[in-house]
């Protein structure tokens, strides 16, 4: 046994391993690397970040801030990320909301509510997301009327095959900014007062002060707005619309696919979440006297989001890195953009660099947030 | 069956927004169902028949289907030749349903899909035995999804298993390797990783070596199936107890045999539902190698919609894939669901 050194020994092996493995994963990148080196040159690539700089030379159909041909590439990746980032910020919203509406759906009474739902996430859940967003862009480029017959949904509001086009105000946004950020204060104030009160006299904490808080000045101020100031409002042409807002058919395709594929996902993970709450916790909740309502939000909802919010972590994840579809229906969002890069510069090392970086930080912040949330819930319940 | 009625009705009028609701749902079912089966059943055009003939049929067209059903099933594969792809399907559903059905020792399986893929490679591949040489690049349609679906988990599983065990080792250069590709491949989304495969592999290898497009593909779905695996792998490790690890030691058994002939076995009993949905989201994510231009049975539908007298029958095209995909996840999750319940009984 006192062979120190050799392989029998536990501490050494460790380390001949460790070394081995370094060893051998150091070898592969090396050997990659060389390669990659001599390929370059004889292809004659350019590298380095330099080309980020040079103007794009391409348009883009769709962007936040103000872009151009002349713009630079790394512009062009920002206008992309930004894209990417309104849609993946939108489908989680929404894909809360119908899988909220869905998981509460199969988990009721009614007998012709629950196989509804269950129906939706069995059918939802099987069918490939590609396939479902090329349903959708057929659905809307294909199926819907051209302007001149466009049909108005309110008045100002067109769907047609160019998308769907809403009135937009001349002026004001800022004031509709302002009038959002001030309410989103009052909330986070009124949050941290309804705590206090909670904590001294036991009143629970409402929800409804928050929503008008939050909400209730920046729909004063376009009411404001719409009341002093007239809108531009899309006019229908032979040819197509003039004026007014867009959402172009590939946003609405890409949010409405995206949503729904999650939404059956997310009603999965809140029921799996509801179900492992005790019924004796309902029970009991219901002979202290409180009203069903109460027993959700302040019994059954605490404990199931402890089980659910880790899933849903992930379903959120899922949802952000399946915006990249987007480049299978043409909208302009952060791979697309870095496909139309490499096709233009060739540099495609630099830019696939770039895009994981971007995707990588983002899915590391998506869980960073939802490990401090999760954090948060795990505590109430513990309390 | 006089109890039941009262019961019905106080679920389906039990109080004031559950009898609204279910007038909603009722309404709703009246107003959208039969426009639909109409639609789908009476009006729609079943036979072969000419693009003018389901325009004024009014119906779903399901004679696009019927004119373009080979080439969504089947890609570009050479039309005379698309028996061998139709064959090697069969013998891949067929070595998949006999190993499923866990009649035979590994010994066998292992051996039937040795032979199976062989017989696989050479009818797609063809070259010898008198058939005829097809070039990847024709391959597509449903085989080529199965086929990617297939070898993708498969190839992932070895990986996935290093990567699980790497990920628990006290070694710490091992660990933070594993960690750092594990979570590096979960953080991208697929279609990057794609890219990745499509662009950068021929810049990554010598100068000579060329490797189609199929297989960049290939490896990019195996490393990124690896990566998930190996979490529904580590899951599945951290439910089996530890004595086993410490008996396993104490009888002697080295780390390799510990983990797996002792530890992975019974891992892997745990992780059934997790791997079970990975492969179905495996099987649906084979869709995206279509943006890398591989034609699978989604991007095939999609040429097959190309055709301009057919396009506007979108709708009946992708439905006809949408069962398709339908019923192989359909199959998947029912198989691993009594998977399970047969591997719970043979333990009690």
């Amino acid at each position: 046994m006192r062979l120190a050194g050799g392989w029998s020994d536990p501490a050494f092996r460790a380390v001949a391993t460790q070394a081995m493995v370094l060893a051998l994963v150091a070898g592969i990148i090396a050997f990659l690397a060389i390669n990659l080196i001599g390929n370059l040159e004889e292809r004659s690539i350019r590298t380095g970040f330099g080309f980020l700089w040079q103007a794009s030379g391409f348009e883009i159909g769709q962007s936040f801030i103000a872009y151009s041909a002349s713009s630079t590439f790394a512009k062009a990746l920002l206008v992309g990320l930004l894209n990417t980032l309104v849609v993946a910020i939108l489908g989680i919203v929404l894909s809360t909301i119908v899988g909220t509406i869905v998981g509460v759906a199969s988990l009721s009474r009614n007998p012709l509510v629950k196989p509804l739902a269950t129906t939706y996430v069995e059918l939802v859940r099987n069918v490939p997301l590609l396939l479902q967003l090329y349903v959708w862009y057929a659905v809307l480029t294909q199926m819907l009327p051209a302007a001149s017959a466009a049909p108005q949904l309110l008045p100002g509001l067109y769907l047609a095959k160019s998308g769907l086009h809403f009135p937009i105000l001349h002026s004001g946004a800022g004031l509709v900014f302002g009038a959002l950020i001030a309410g989103a204060a009052a909330a986070l104030a009124y949050v941290a007062w309804s705590r206090r009160r909670a904590d001294l006299t036991g009143a629970p904490a409402l929800l409804w002060p928050r929503a008008v808080l939050l909400l209730g000045p920046a729909i004063a101020a376009l009411l404001f707005l719409a009341a002093s100031t007239p809108f531009d409002v899309p006019e229908p042409t032979r040819f197509g619309f003039s004026g007014g807002g867009l959402v172009t058919p590939e946003l609405t395709a890409l949010l409405i696919g995206l949503s729904l594929y999650n939404s059956a996902f997310i009603a999965e993970i809140l029921r799996a979440g509801i179900m492992s709450v005790s019924r004796s916790q309902s029970e009991a909740a219901a002979s202290l006297g409180l009203s069903r309502a109460h027993t959700l939000r302040l019994v059954i909802m605490p404990q199931a989001l402890k089980v659910a919010v880790p899933p849903l972590a992930s379903q959120y994840l899922n949802l952000a890195k399946n915006t990249s579809l987007a480049i299978a229906i043409g909208y302009p969002d952060l791979m697309s953009i870095g496909n139309t890069i490499i096709n233009q510069t060739g540099q495609a090392i630099e830019v696939i660099a770039i895009l994981m970086a971007v995707y990588l930080t983002m899915s590391l912040s998506i869980s960073a947030f939802m490990n401090w949330y999760n954090a948060r819930v795990a505590l109430v319940g513990m309390k | 069956m006089s109890a039941a009625v009262p019961k019905l009705r106080q679920r389906l009028f039990g109080s004031v927004g559950n009898s609204l609701l279910t007038l909603a749902m009722v309404a709703a079912f009246v107003i959208y169902v039969p426009p639909l089966l109409r639609w789908a059943f009476i009006d729609a055009t079943w036979v072969a028949a000419a693009p003018d003939v389901c325009r004024a049929n009014g119906g779903a067209c399901w004679s696009f289907v019927h004119e373009k059903y080979r080439l969504i099933l089947f890609g570009r594969y050479p039309y005379a030749e698309q028996w061998r792809p139709l064959a090697a399907l069969a013998l891949a559903i067929m070595l998949v349903l006999a190993s499923c059905s866990l009649r035979f020792g590994w010994r066998t399986v292992v051996a039937g899909w040795a032979i199976g893929v062989t017989a696989i490679i050479v009818l797609m591949r063809g070259g010898a035995l008198g058939l005829e040489y097809v070039p990847t690049d024709l391959w597509g349609g449903l085989p080529l999804t199965v086929f990617l679906a297939l070898s993708g988990m498969v190839g992932a599983f070895p990986l996935a298993v290093v990567l699980a065990l790497g990920r628990r080792s006290r070694l710490r250069v091992v660990k933070s390797i594993c960690v750092a590709f594990i979570e590096m491949v979960r953080g991208v989304p697929l279609v990057t990783v794609l890219f990745m495969a499509s662009f950068m592999i021929p810049l990554f290898l010598p100068g000579k070596v060329q490797v189609d497009a199929l297989l960049r593909a290939l490896a990019a779905i195996t490393l990124f199936s690896a990566a998930y695996l190996a979490e529904a792998i580590r899951g599945g490790l951290q439910a089996v107890p530890e004595g086993q690890e410490q008996a396993a030691e104490a009888l002697g058994l080295t780390y390799w045999q510990t983990s797996l002939l002792v530890v992975v076995p019974q891992a892997l009993r745990h992780a059934i539902p997790a791997i079970a949905n990975l492969f179905i989201g495996l099987f649906k994510d084979t869709s995206l190698v279509g943006i890398v231009g591989l034609t699978d049975l989604l991007l095939a539908t999609k040429q097959a919609l190309g055709d301009p007298q057919w396009r506007s029958f979108a709708l009946e095209g992708y439905i006809f894939v949408a069962l398709i995909y339908v019923a192989f996840c359909f199959f998947i999750s029912r198989y691993s669901r009594s998977l399970e319940r047969r591997l719970q009984h043979d333990r009690s």
